[in-house]
């Protein structure tokens, strides 16, 4: 374990640094494979930066070295993989996670290692990438683009996902509350103050571990004393107050509708042993919250000037976080680089923990704000009306040597005598923008301030309102007052409460009084080797000044289509550094002015939120509710190969000992067709039609007629949308005159009740009908084949299943061996078939006593597989198979069932119209293979012309396809334009790998035409 | 996430314990007229619809609740439901006849 060489004393002179550092405790860590040290209270970006480790990671396309720019959400760069095997996680900010004892992390996006990286290449060859270069490169040729697809997936990447499951649990939390507060800095802990008192239920919100935000790290004092003390009071008095409910670790990842916030905790990630304790890793909470207070703070920007992204060059409140709440120095001298106050503060901060500053550089002519007289009271060098123009490294670009500074006059011009200082870190500021992202997530508009030249929140339809930096307020304060103010004004409209308020309800507080900002959008490099130097905008995305400025040189004037093109903004942190200097730099570029530039969009998340919280605990098997029919044991018992119907899970096949699956699907469909066969169908849909009016209401959602049919007789009908394309089917019986059994598709059943229900509720109010799904009320049992007759008559019973006597397309009401039963005579297999349905209750007893009863007639259980193929060999279509969303009944040869006296039903206009009337459109039709032992895939095109390579017209493709052991060869339907005037015509069928299927047009019935056998 | 009442049984829920059917009061052509349905009004009928920036009336089933069809009031741009009505009601005189005008409506409270 190596020692910490910048790490701060606790005690400097009249400072102290480290303040949430406990320095009585090692902890051990490791990055690369090294093994380092720690303090509790650090992350990974100050831990490192306490080892000397500057570089910490790759840049995405030019891999360029990269050091930790940042703080916080905000950080670009430092993209560290966390954890190992099933807990390993890539892409966290090494800012934001914190140190626990024995972390693993490590670097990203370099290979073989960080040091020395091969894709360092491409920043010699950084010219031949300009923006756009993969729409440029990799358009044409299309074949090329698997290759190029290669290389760019190995090329690029943020690291790599775990290959191991997740051992963590995850869960979901609902909650309301009258105010959130988003942001625990001294704005968001004033309005909770005020909230609260108010009588509010409050909740807080912070993604740091400890609340307070900036308040170790800014100027000015609350009640005369360091505003941590008073953040110190006020956390406790509210932990204490019963209707506050405080949270860190928390981000609010987005802010929606209606006021609905979607929260992140991170309850385990600090300290992995409580997830092996038992808790949760992450908690997702949906909040509902009458009124959100947003004091989400803001952002500082960097300066873009050449070489801007060498490791050292930081954002100046980094540097002081880091020196103040880490107690580790960001180098060993610095300069601080500026065109506005606060970054004064950090020359401050930095001298008074001894760190060597060489020089703090405004490019203000004449800055007189009092920190800055304060800075130069302390003894501090400030040169002012200068800028920094490039930055010196050695180790490949990854230490800073020195900067070059140099005059610099307002519109980015540089002019005059070149200066050199030593120095290796640089903290830089460029401004500061309110973090509006909430804020814009819904509906909310901001508008530039050009006072402070960022963005602030204007105007939200939603009850959030904007408090503090988030709204542009930097003076300690306004910011305390608005908050204050804001806090009690929202709890009394979400809670009514009338609290008087006098000023003295808030603390008083005092900053120093800050001077103008000057805005710097770009620092141009001097000397020779200017146009080779790199301005960077965007980190995260290596996007440089000069892309910008190409892609508008191309013409591109949106800034949503520039931030596509240059991929500015993008990836983990979504432009949060980079933004705001994006529109600066694209102001000269574009001739035009930041408000008519506008912003792109924020969308959620704010910072990434994990895959396990989205999922929560609807994982493994509580992902999808599994829906079993009666006999469901009995599947289990007997092998079945279940497959999944929607939530169903039904019976594929029955493969016996030794059996494959064809063996048995082959030997079901035979004992169907040769003895008897046993079918689970009870997830077939059953809706039952209760009212005067059912008889009506069938009359207008099948295509053909029910009013007509008699009690104790069933109809095949077909349902078609407005649209009129077939969207269910099945047989319907009738129980009396005004009480229907609708079968529909087990699929369809839960949609098929829902649009009978919208059609009574929104357009026929006038039909008194009640529609009762029965589906799962009921099991139900095909028993079909030449032998099914036997089977039945060998049960005690009061049904006469005799031919005379029940008639095909009958049922009958009665008792079978004791269960009360409805009888079907249907057949979806063209044999001999009843169904028999029983009270769910009784479903598994039945089909054991159904078993028992066919023995001696050589009964088996058959499974969807073989009900497919026994179909298909009759030439009946499935909804869903023949059927696509596109397909009139007339198209699958069912006009017959498409009734022509009737003045009205669903979809019954639409199948008149031009297109569905026309001719030669795609019809089902029945194909044999050339070859009778090859099975077409399902799917498969066919072809008016066969061509030796792709565009070839499509005319149709196969609907079904398979093995049929009844007619010994294969069978298909498919839909073939104008395929019933083509019966007897060969068509290819070329497939993926190059083989051409030839196959006949035939009729789709392949077995029994003349329907003898179920006729007996 | 839209919060809703339903007007029916009074369960108030998020926008996915409801669904949401689209424009309202679309008649259907073929309900007066079976005869004499022109293309024109067919595929008007089947396709084309309001897409205001304002007011928009639509229908909503309260669907983890009572099961009912609805009427709402819902202005596009606040997101504001103004008011629910039964689903066999004509549509209310509009309280801001001139969508534009919502622009400026400021909410009373959260998810009304």
């Amino acid at each position: 374990m190596s020692g910490q060489p910048y790490r701060l004393p606790a005690n400097v002179g009249s400072g102290t640094t480290g303040r949430i550092l406990d320095r009585s405790r090692r902890i051990a860590f490791s990055f690369d494979g090294k093994s380092l040290s720690g303090h509790p209270g650090d992350t990974v970006a100050s831990a490192l930066f306490a080892n000397g480790i500057r570089l910490v990671g790759r840049s995405f396309k030019y891999h360029r070295p990269r050091g930790v720019i940042g703080s916080g959400a905000d950080e670009p760069n430092a993209l560290i993989s966390v954890g190992e095997s099933g807990r390993h996680e890539p892409n966290q900010r090494a800012t934001q996670v914190e140190l626990y004892d024995g972390l693993v992390s490590k670097s990203q996006n370099n290979w073989p290692n960080l040091k020395f990286d091969i894709g360092q290449i491409n920043s010699k060859f950084s010219r031949l990438i300009p923006a756009g270069f993969y729409y440029k490169t990799f358009m044409w040729p299309q074949s090329a683009w698997m290759f190029y697809e290669h290389f760019i997936r190995n090329a690029a990447g943020l690291g790599t996902a775990a290959s191991e499951p997740d051992p963590d649990t995850y869960e979901h939390m609902h909650a309301t509350c009258d105010v959130l507060v988003v942001g625990g800095g001294v704005a968001g802990l004033a309005a909770a103050q005020s909230a609260a008192a108010a009588g509010a239920r409050v909740m807080v919100v912070d993604e740091c571990a400890r609340l307070g935000g900036l308040a170790d790290s800014s100027s000015g004092l609350i009640e005369s004393s360091p505003q941590t003390e008073w953040v110190q009071s006020t956390v406790s008095t509210l932990a204490a107050a019963e209707n506050v409910h405080l949270m860190t670790r928390t981000i609010a990842a987005g802010h929606y509708h209606h006021n609905w916030c979607l929260l992140l905790e991170r309850v385990t990630d600090h300290d992995p042993s409580l997830a092996i304790q038992g808790a949760p890793r992450h908690r997702l909470w949906k909040v509902r919250a009458n009124q959100i207070v947003m004091a989400t703070g803001a952002l500082e920007r960097p300066l873009t000037f050449a070489n801007n992204d060498r490791p050292g060059v930081l954002l100046a409140s980094a540097a002081r976080i880091y020196v103040n709440r880490y107690g580790v120095s960001p180098g060993r001298r610095g300069v601080v680089f500026t065109n506005n106050d606060d970054a004064y503060q950090t020359a401050l901060d930095l001298t008074r923990a001894g760190v060597p500053l060489a020089r703090v550089v405004d490019v203000r002519t004449d800055p007189r704000g009092e920190l800055v007289e304060e800075a130069r009271a302390a003894g501090i060098e400030v040169v002012t009306g200068m800028a920094v123009t490039n930055v010196d490294t050695v180790a490949a670009g990854a230490k800073i040597q020195s900067v070059k500074v140099a005059p610099y006059k307002a519109g980015s011009r540089i002019g005059g005598r070149e200066e050199r200082i030593e120095c290796d870190f640089v903290a830089v500021s460029g401004g500061w923008n309110p973090a509006v992202h909430l804020y814009c997530h819904t509906s909310g508009k901001v508008k530039f301030d050009e006072d402070l030249q960022s963005f602030k929140p204007d105007r939200s339809f939603d009850q959030i309102t904007p408090v503090g930096a988030a709204n542009g307020t930097y003076d300690l304060d306004g910011l305390i007052s608005e908050a204050s103010n804001t806090g009690a004004a929202v709890a009394k409209k979400a809670v009514g409460s009338k609290v008087k308020r006098s000023k003295s309800d808030r603390p008083l507080a005092s900053s120093p009084k800050a001077g103008k900002l000057e805005p710097v959008w770009f620092v141009p490099a001097t000397g020779a080797l200017n146009e080779g130097n790199k301005h960077f905008v965007d980190f995260q995305n290596d996007v440089t000044a000069a892309d910008l400025e190409l892609a508008a040189r191309e013409g591109y004037r949106s800034v949503e289509h520039i931030k596509r093109y240059t991929t500015l903004g993008m990836a983990t942190d979504q432009g949060k550094t980079s933004n705001i200097n994006a529109l600066g730099v694209l102001t000269g570029a574009l001739q035009s002015a930041i408000p008519q530039i506008g912003t792109t969009t924020f969308r959620p998340p704010y910072t990434p939120i994990s895959f396990g919280a989205i999922a929560g605990t609807n994982a493994g098997n509580r992902f999808l509710v599994v829906r079993r029919t009666p006999p469901y044991e009995w599947h289990c018992e007997n092998r079945a190969d279940f497959e999944p119907i929607g939530q169903w899970r039904r019976p594929y096949c029955y493969p016996k000992p030794g059996d494959s699956r064809h063996d048995a699907i082959n030997r079901e469909i035979l004992s169907v067709r040769n003895e008897v066969g046993l079918l689970d169908a009870s997830t077939l849909g059953k809706i039952e039609l209760k009212g005067p009016d059912a008889a009506k209401l069938l009359d207008r959602v099948y295509t053909n007629t029910f009013s007509t049919l008699k009690v104790g007789k069933g109809r095949y009908g077909l349902m078609l949308n407005e649209e009129g394309f077939l969207m269910d089917d099945g047989v319907t019986v009738r129980l009396a005159d005004d009480h229907f059994l609708m079968h529909t598709t087990s699929g369809g059943a839960d949609r098929i009740a829902g649009w009978l229900e919208e059609w009574l509720q929104t357009e026929w109010s006038d039909l008194k009908v009640y529609v009762t799904p029965v589906t799962e009320q009921w099991a139900q049992f095909a028993i079909a084949g030449p032998n099914a007759r036997n089977v039945l008559e060998n049960l005690d019973g009061d049904i006469d299943f005799s031919a005379d006597s029940f008639e095909f397309m009958s049922m009958k009401v009665g008792r079978l061996t004791g269960y009360p039963v409805r009888a079907f005579r249907i057949s979806f297999s063209g044999e001999l078939s009843y169904e028999i349905a029983t009270p769910s209750n009784f479903g598994h007893s039945l089909w054991l006593a159904l078993l028992e009863a066919g023995e001696n007639h050589g009964i088996q259980a058959y499974g969807t597989e073989a009900l497919h193929v026994l179909r298909a060999e009759k030439g009946f279509i499935v909804v869903g198979d023949e059927s696509d969303g596109t397909v009139t009944p007339l198209d699958l040869g069912l006009g017959w069932a498409v009734s022509k006296k009737k003045d009205d039903y669903i979809g019954k206009r639409s199948l008149e119209r031009a297109y569905l009337a026309a001719p030669k459109r795609k019809q089902l039709v029945g194909l044999l293979t050339q070859d009778p032992q090859e099975v077409l895939p399902d799917g498969a095109y066919a072809v008016a012309e066969l061509k030796d390579k792709p565009p070839m017209e499509m005319i149709g493709q196969v609907t079904s396809a398979y093995w049929s052991p009844t007619v010994g060869r294969s069978i298909a339907m498919a839909l073939i334009k104008d395929g019933r005037n083509r019966l007897g015509d060969v068509v290819d069928f070329p497939l993926d790998n190059g083989k051409v299927v030839k196959a006949t047009i035939v009729d789709p019935v392949f077995y029994d035409k003349e329907g003898a056998k179920q006729n007996v | 996430m839209l919060m809703i009442t339903c007007p029916v049984c009074g369960a108030e829920g998020d926008e996915t314990d409801f669904h949401c059917g689209g424009q309202a009061h679309i008649s259907r052509p073929a309900s007066t007229d079976p005869h004499n349905v022109s293309d024109d009004a067919q595929r008007d009928y089947l396709y084309i619809r309001n897409n205001p920036k304002g007011l928009h009336r639509e229908m909503w089933m309260c669907a983890r609740g009572c099961g009912k069809w609805f009427h709402a009031e819902r202005d596009t741009v606040t997101l504001e439901f103004k008011s629910y009505y039964g689903i066999t009601e004509s549509a209310p005189p509009s309280s801001s006849p001139n969508p534009a005008a919502s622009k400026t409506t400021k909410k009373k409270s959260a998810g009304r």
